[in-house]
């Protein structure tokens, strides 16, 4: 059905070359329309009650899930008896039909730019992945949706829609990977002039890579997994892997300011960028050179990192590129409390010896981690595990309700990798840390990748939720993580949520003078009228306690629309101000309209 | 406005189980309260060396070590000894030997000791879930004795309580309270700031790890007349400064109402006002203080009161996100947003324990007796009512702080009044300030009306804008005297306005606020309870004038 909806909107186009249909029918195809990632990977629960995850991409594919059913029934109080499932189809009759601009429209087509009005391709870039976002679309509810889609081959087509834009007053909405949980990607419904997605799939192509200054120029649409895997063809990588990376593209985390699991060893993604180029209604924002610091008054990169598709569009970048890793280690640590366990984080961090990657995760993740663990192949794993189990709980004499984990990824030559694996269990072995083998490591990573599609499942029956993130000085991780895990616990109680929430916390990133922490949310929804607005409420209240405790506003998310009211208080008056003359300046007639961050 | 007080519980006394079965038993009964988030108890000395390795002492060390160029280790040495001299040592063998001998003292002096289950059932809950502070009215010595006693009787956690350090100058006594969970705090300490980071930092330790609740007076000292003092706020501010800065999710502030029939010290309150200086605080004093035990001091009502979230009070009048920008453990002074929060909660909490604070009849009596001995002072008058005429008043005055609502404690027989023989001047004087003192206890209900009532009374018109004038004029004037919660004129002023329109006594239309006719006795009731502190003003101001003349 999707196929053919497709190759009849395509169709209809008519001035397409052959390549470009295929790649277009692939993604529509191969992605869900109203959950996460791919459509052939899905879990549920099999006849036996047994949760499974279905094809062939992770890991954790084609196997069976034994614990999770538990997991999730006592989690939540939710049942398999009670189904809530979506909306399978898309229905397009319910979908407004666009508002064009016809000159607009008409110079469009001389440029051979390719387009679409089908109600399938707006809806589909008509929003991001946040909770009430993704659950509006499973009951088949549509708001106000881009009017059309374009797809910009390189640079210089961007340069002729933005103008063409300009000329006719048409608003733009840069689209990349669709991944933003901001509300970034909707549309303002209070938009009159017609909305065009700009979606920039199709500049992805590595332009040059410089091996003797080891840098990398690519086209801004490029996809995470892909930028990395053409890279890792020639013996590099960026190693800038954010959770989101399969899919979110490199024009995403420049406006974003996005920051990847491994930025230990190779930064965030303002670490990562030498040069950028972004089309704005003024014209072509770009340095003159690629030196590697400048001090040239205020770096304009960072006006354009964050901006949110507010001033314009990324269309390349330069970016560092590094050897791959010759060697790879995975490696966990289970402390017998998250207040040790964030000491040795901290410790770490004071050490400036973190590994690639160093996250901790409290008590009930380290629970939730342990019902995902898929069934064993064979009798002597189990026996080892429960050894294990036997071990580190009653040994070590650990309470297995206190209990928490600490994942660890280790890059580099061999050797330095197995020295720095020492240095860094030395340091956890000072506060009770214990090592716990480099499988829970990897499935610890493994389950980054899937996490969002058990947003999914819980979806199917009464659950919903959704992780947020902060940034905090270190003397006060352990007092926010306690205060904003109660606080939400209170909220739901409070908003009338029938049964105890999920409210559970982690520590993703390190660095000198603090901590990324990410809040998981969920709760079983049966008994209300309003769950996603009981969800907002208690979200909204999360995020004024993690204010209230000197947390920021975000660490990487970005503030899209979800955020913007607390701007103001997060930068000051003057702050806003100064990027709100930014914003006149390049944008006087708001064409990049998407009313993000400001 | 809302004066509906909430439903208030029923008492029980705890006196009564005491005189059925044993002293001892009871003393060394099983006691095993529950604790904060189950939290495991720690040592008293586990605790002082949290307090001194804390990074605020630390700091504040090294500051005091640079300004007066004195060693650290000097000043380490100070922070030691000041601690040890500040902190409990609650020994629950102490306690117990408490628990005995205050049966027993009980039992003598006090018909009764009640106390209302349900508070008791809610702290208990309030305390597993926050950190709790005990907020007592204090009128006696006996309170915090008192308190612990109840908490023990009901299994409750002890708290630490901070005290004088008079209390420390007593031989053994000050040992023995120290034992029982007394923190002792020098009365002034200005600008020692070693003295205040120890203090503050041993406070919040407390707190913070849900050690014992905290409790304290937030009136500072006893109150010699029964009349609520104005709050201090030094340690209220300490307690609050864990929650803003986001190191406890919320903490409960507990007000407790303790009333007494008699208080013990209500004669040497009455001489020490008229100039006999307070007795020292010394052992020896207490046992001669002994033949307080052959008087009959009636009965205590304790209420504790609804345990108030700190959170739900600072919602949207605290931004706690000010303290983001200064390590936390760097001492700050608090902004004036801070302050006037402490301030207002502060005020509203000891309106709370106002408002529980049971009223016997006596409370009433003296009350109207007062009013008629000042009355009866003019030439010419006769001393003294007649009996019908008092009972008929008193009746009237019941019902009328009955709709005021007042928490009246009405036994169903009434007993008739000892009359006393005048004796000399002093002796007669200490009886009107005791009775003075009885009538206080009433004044918190009678408080706005009578404020009211004097404002027309004193108004050029009566307009409503004059009577507010004039209302708003007095009780700026007496924002010292009484718990008037500062800048609430506007409801203070509706809240009688609604009182004396609901008991008839006054018609208010668009423009004008009229006596009624069988309101003039409301009126000139309140105006006179207002009188003493009126009269008392004048011959102040007069007395200020003529000097600096």
């Amino acid at each position: 059905m999707t196929k053919c909806v497709t190759l009849i909107s395509v169709l209809t186009l008519n001035l397409l070359a052959t390549p470009f249909w295929q790649i277009l029918i692939l993604i529509m195809e191969i992605m869900k329309w109203n959950g996460w990632g791919y459509s052939d990977s899905r879990f549920f629960f099999n006849k036996k009650g047994q949760a499974e995850f279905t094809g062939k991409r992770y890991k954790l594919s084609g196997l069976i899930i034994p614990a999770l059913k538990d997991w999730f029934e006592s989690t939540f109080g939710a049942s398999l008896q009670h189904k809530t499932p979506a909306t399978p189809i898309l229905n397009s009759s319910a979908v407004h039909p666009p508002t064009l601009n016809e000159t607009f429209v008409e110079e469009l087509k001389s440029t051979g730019i390719p387009f679409s009005h089908d109600a399938e391709d707006r809806v589909f870039r008509a929003h991001g992945h946040c909770l009430h976002e993704i659950f509006a679309l499973r009951e088949g509810k549509f708001g106000r949706v881009p009017d059309m889609v374009i797809w910009p081959n390189c640079h210089n087509d961007v340069v002729k829609v933005v103008e063409l834009a300009s000329k006719h007053n048409v608003c733009l909405i840069p689209y990349g990977g669709g991944t933003s949980v901001s509300s970034a990607l909707e549309c303002p419904p209070e938009e009159t002039r017609s909305i065009v997605s700009l979606d920039t799939s199709q500049m992805n192509h590595i332009l040059w890579i410089d091996e003797k200054n080891l840098t990398a120029h690519v086209e801004a649409g490029i996809v995470g997994q892909d930028l990395e895997r053409l890279l890792n063809e020639s013996g590099y990588c960026t190693g800038h892997e954010p959770d989101s990376m399969e899919f979110s593209s490199l024009g995403g985390w420049v406006a974003t300011r996005a920051s990847g699991m491994k930025k230990n060893i190779y930064g965030n993604i303002e670490d990562l960028v030498v040069h950028i180029k972004m089309v704005t209604p003024r014209g072509v924002i770009e340095k003159s050179c690629q030196g590697p610091r400048m001090s040239t008054g205020p770096d304009i990169h960072h006006f354009i990192m964050g901006s949110e598709g507010t001033l314009g569009v990324v269309t390349e970048v330069t970016m560092k590129i590094r050897p791959m890793p010759e060697y790879q280690k995975y490696g966990s640590v289970v402390f017998p409390n998250f207040e040790q366990g964030v000491a040795c984080l901290r410790e770490v961090a004071r050490q400036r010896c973190a590994p690639a990657s160093i996250r901790l995760m409290d008590n009930e993740q380290f629970k939730f981690g342990h019902a995902l663990k898929p069934q064993v192949s064979s009798i002597f794993t189990s026996f080892l595990d429960g050894l294990k189990k036997f071990y580190i709980t009653k040994f070590k004499g650990f309470d297995p309700n206190r209990l928490c984990v600490a994942t660890l990824l280790f890059e580099g030559d061999r050797e330095r990798v197995l020295q720095h694996e020492k240095q860094v269990y030395d340091i956890a072995a000072k506060f009770g840390g214990l090592a716990a083998g480099e499988d829970n490591g990897q499935r610890g990573y493994m389950l980054t990748f899937v996490i969002a599609y058990l947003r999914d499942l819980g979806m199917d029956y009464y659950v919903i939720g959704e992780s947020f993130e902060t940034s905090v000085p270190w003397d006060r991780v352990l007092d926010i993580c306690q205060n904003v895990k109660e606080r939400i616990v209170r909220e739901c109680k409070d908003k009338g949520v029938q049964f105890p929430p999920l409210s559970t916390c982690r520590v993703t990133q390190t660095y000198d003078a603090g901590a990324c922490v990410y809040f998981y949310f969920a709760f079983n929804y049966r008994g209300l009228s309003d769950p996603v607005h009981v969800y907002e409420q208690v979200e909204h209240a999360a995020r004024e306690e993690i204010l209230a405790n000197g947390g920021s506003l975000s660490h990487h998310h970005g503030v899209g629309k979800l955020r913007k009211e607390w701007m103001r208080e997060t930068v000051s008056s003057v702050g806003l101000g100064m990027l709100k003359s930014v914003k006149d300046f390049v944008d006087p007639n708001n064409i990049f309209g998407n009313r993000n961050l400001l | 406005i809302v004066i509906s007080r909430d439903k208030r519980d029923d008492f029980e006394d705890i006196l009564e189980e005491r005189r059925n079965s044993s002293d001892l038993r009871y003393a060394l009964k099983c006691y095993t309260p529950v604790v904060y988030k189950g939290i495991s108890p720690c040592k008293a000395d586990a605790l002082t060396n949290m307090v001194l390795q804390s990074s605020h002492l630390h700091y504040v060390i090294s500051q005091v070590s640079k300004e007066t160029g004195r060693a650290v280790d000097d000043v380490q040495d100070e922070a030691s000894a000041i601690l040890e001299e500040m902190a409990q040592r609650l020994q629950l063998s102490t306690i117990r030997f408490f628990a005995f001998t205050l049966s027993k003292v009980f039992k003598t002096l006090f018909r009764s000791i009640c106390v209302n289950e349900e508070g008791i059932q809610r702290l208990q809950q309030a305390i597993q879930e926050h950190p709790v502070v005990l907020l007592p009215s204090h009128r006696s010595y006996m309170d915090f004795l008192l308190m612990s006693y109840l908490l023990y009787t009901y299994d409750l956690a002890l708290p630490v309580i901070a005290a004088g350090m008079d209390f420390m100058g007593m031989k053994f006594v000050g040992e023995m309270l120290r034992m029982s969970g007394a923190f002792f705090i020098r009365r002034s300490f200005g600008g020692d700031k070693l003295y205040w980071a120890v203090f503050s930092e041993y406070v919040k330790t407390m707190l913070k790890n849900g050690y014992a609740p905290v409790e304290f007076f937030l009136e500072g000292t006893r109150s010699r007349t029964s009349k609520s003092l104005t709050p201090k706020l030094g340690l209220l501010n300490i307690v609050m400064d864990p929650f803003f800065k986001g190191e406890v999710f919320d903490m409960s502030l507990v007000p407790v109402s303790i009333s007494y029939e008699r208080i013990l010290e209500e004669s040497l309150y009455a001489r020490e006002m008229l100039g006999v200086p307070k007795p020292k605080e010394s052992t020896s004093g207490l046992f001669k203080a002994r033949k307080v035990l052959s008087q009959n001091y009636g009965s205590i009502h304790v209420y504790f009161g609804q345990p108030v979230s700190l959170r739900s009070l600072a919602e949207g009048r605290v931004n706690r996100s000010q303290f983001s920008l200064v390590p936390r453990h760097i001492p700050k002074r608090p902004s004036e947003e801070i302050q006037n929060f402490v301030n207002d909660s502060a005020y509203m909490l000891v309106r709370a324990q106002e408002e529980n604070m049971v009223l016997k009849p006596w409370v009433l009596l003296a009350s109207l007796l007062l009013q008629n001995h000042h009355q009866s002072q003019a030439p010419g008058q006769k001393p003294g009512m007649a009996l019908d005429e008092l009972t008929e008043r008193v009746v009237w005055l019941r019902d009328l702080s009955r709709q005021y609502g007042a928490f009246l404690h009405w036994p169903g027989t009434s007993r008739s009044a000892d009359t006393t023989p005048e004796e000399e001047l002093l002796s007669r004087a200490v009886i009107v300030l005791s009775c003075a003192s009885y009538r206080n206890q009433a004044l918190h209900v009678f408080l706005r009306p009578a404020l009211l009532a004097l404002a027309i009374h004193a108004a050029a018109s009566t307009k409503k804008q004059e009577v507010f004038y004039s209302f708003s004029f007095l009780r700026n004037m007496f924002s010292n005297e009484f718990i008037l919660v500062p800048g609430a004129t506007v409801q203070d002023f509706e809240e009688a306005c609604y009182l004396l329109v609901k008991t008839g006594a006054l018609q208010i239309t668009q423009q004008e606020v009229l006596v009624t006719e069988r309101g003039h006795r409301t009126i000139v009731f309140l105006t006179s309870m207002l009188d003493p502190f009126l009269q008392g003003y004048q011959v102040r101001a007069t007395h200020s004038w003529s000097k600096s003349l």
